[in-house]
């Protein structure tokens, strides 16, 4: 096992050596090797999970840790488990799970687009003028200090504790990086473009269009997949609080909890975890296939 | 900042003290006529680039003149400043966008441009995809392509190797050739200041000032093998005299 790994290790050294001495593309020994990898630490953190239940929970507190195919087995691969059935008190199932999951996505979509949305007219308006960015920058870091926990209540006693909390509180959690990262991208731009630009005229309007957004693109798309996984978060959080609507993820989550069903508690977890990672890789898939081509660190 | 003068490009006892008391050039008259190569060596930091950027308007000179039109510069950086995101041919339009020239008009230019500096087969390709000297090139094509009287050049072949440099060195004096453009060019290297230029110009450290005047006694078009002649190497030595004498 620890042979092939090794030499699993060691062609993945020599095939990066080689990829960036001549730029080929990358042998099917290195994505083999690439998999490998992680494969390992996941099949390491399943045993561990087993491991914790069959051997470090006490008898009674077995049940708290469930094994995971239990889990897959009573929350994904069991299509609904009605209210009452077989004495379930809050019922389960991929279905339940899936209307959560619709639910979440709604409002962790709507509060990332909004996110995008205020984030970005923020940054150009703060990367035009420095008095702007000085006026601004504190409460946005003022912002992002504050513990969202503490606010959601307030938000919810002040606008309701329904869709419209859910997604300002969304709102909150995952605007900091797309302005962060878009101001950043905006005013790192070299002072020779800017020269170029000023030598040939160009006005503030062509300056921001055709050097500063193209350029900024990198780093707002790295903004943007962090937002989108911390919508996500606010999603779920969230849901802990807000209990009118639909429930979504969070929500669930805390149900199973209370009603101690916790292979569906576990099965909301894990599809709140899909959900985040699901976000992260599209948002970097669009970042990559937007600038993948011309950036020097994103190409493949 | 008339235009009246008859020079491409005129200084008059040009002075520059920048806000924080540096005092960079003093003095300084240089005329350069169309077709006129002329280059200015000198320490690091004593200025020449400076006069570049007062030419061009990126600065402006605190005593004495300045005169060119400044509506026809083609200004060449150190760094390639290639946007990463155009493509070669992208980027050479790019100029003529920020000029609201039409599409018509434009894609003759950037084709001429292009095929100037041997880069039109090569126009598709994203910069990174390039290597330096082929960078160095479509930053040329780019500045060529709104067609200018005057060129300035800020070091532009200073972080290639020296083959990449002396080839470019040819192309550059092949499009002076064709263009006859008054090219007022800055360099570290002699023997590319006097390879390239009818006229060379030595200033000295901080504040410049210019202390020698070379007229180049080559016929163009200069071929490689000049740089190995003895005139060439006689006046390569009397200029590198002169810089040591330019150091404080």
């Amino acid at each position: 096992m620890t042979a092939v790994e090794n030499s699993e290790a060691l062609s993945e050294k020599t095939a990066l050596a080689a990829e960036s001495e001549t730029s080929n593309p990358p042998t099917k020994a290195t994505g083999l090797a690439r998999f490998a990898g992680p494969a390992t630490v996941f099949g390491l953190f399943i045993g561990f999970w087993y491991l914790t239940h069959h051997f470090l929970m006490s008898e009674p507190k077995k049940p708290l840790v469930p094994v995971p195919h239990r889990v897959i087995q009573e929350s994904i691969l069991t299509w609904n488990i009605e209210r009452g059935a077989g004495g379930s008190r809050t019922g389960g199932g991929l279905l339940k799970l899936l209307e959560g999951l619709w639910s979440s996505v709604q409002v962790a979509g709507l509060g990332l687009a909004i996110a995008i949305g205020l984030g970005f007219v923020l940054a150009t308006f703060m990367s035009q003028a420095s008095w702007v960015q000085n006026s601004i920058w504190p409460f946005l870091i003022a912002l992002q200090a504050m513990p969202i926990l503490a606010f959601v209540p307030l938000i919810g006693t002040v606008i309701g504790f329904n869709f419209k909390a859910r997604v300002m509180v969304c709102v909150i959690i995952a605007i900091f990086p797309i302005v962060a990262n878009t101001l950043f991208g905006l005013l790192s731009v070299d002072k020779g473009y800017h020269e170029l630009m000023s030598l040939n005229g160009a006005s503030r309007w062509t300056r921001l269009f055709k050097l500063q957004y193209p350029a900024a693109m990198p780093s707002i798309f790295t903004g943007l997949q962090i937002s989108a996984g911390l919508s996500v978060v606010g999603a779920v959080v969230g849901d802990f609080f807000f209990r009118q609507g639909e429930p979504g993820l969070g929500r669930l989550i805390n149900l199973y909890q209370n009603s101690t069903e916790y292979e569906q508690m576990y099965g909301a977890v894990v599809m709140s975890a899909f959900l985040g990672i699901a976000v992260f890789i599209l948002f970097g898939w669009i970042g990559n296939r937007i600038v993948g081509n011309w950036h020097e660190k994103r190409s493949n | 900042m008339s235009a009246t003068s008859e020079h491409a490009l005129e200084f008059n006892n040009l002075s520059m003290v920048f806000p924080d008391g540096t005092h960079a050039l003093d003095n300084v008259s240089i005329n350069i006529d169309p077709g006129e190569f002329v280059t200015v060596v000198g320490p690091s930091g004593c200025g020449k680039s400076t006069l570049l950027r007062i030419a061009s308007g990126l600065e402006t000179h605190t005593g004495g003149e300045c005169n060119v039109d400044r509506n026809s510069i083609g200004y060449v950086f150190q760094d390639a400043t290639l946007f990463p995101w155009r493509t070669v041919r992208k980027n050479v339009e790019l100029i003529a966008e920020l000029h609201g020239e039409s599409s018509a008009a434009m894609s003759d230019r950037v084709n001429e441009s292009l095929a100037l500096v041997n880069l039109d087969e090569h126009e598709d390709k994203y910069p990174k995809q390039l290597s330096g000297g082929m960078r160095m090139r479509a930053s040329l094509a780019r500045s060529l392509v709104l067609q200018p009287d005057v060129f300035l050049f800020d070091e532009p072949f200073g972080a290639l190797d020296e083959i990449s440099r002396e080839r470019l060195n040819d192309e550059l004096l092949a499009l002076f050739k064709a263009k006859k453009f008054a090219g007022l060019f800055i360099t570290h290297s002699i023997a590319e200041a006097v390879f390239l230029s009818t006229r060379v110009l030595v200033m000295s450290a901080r504040p410049g000032r210019i202390i020698a005047d070379y007229q180049v006694p080559f016929e163009y078009p200069r071929s490689h093998g000049i740089r190995y002649e003895p005139a060439f190497a006689e006046l390569s030595g009397k200029i590198s005299q002169d810089l040591r004498g330019a150091h404080p």
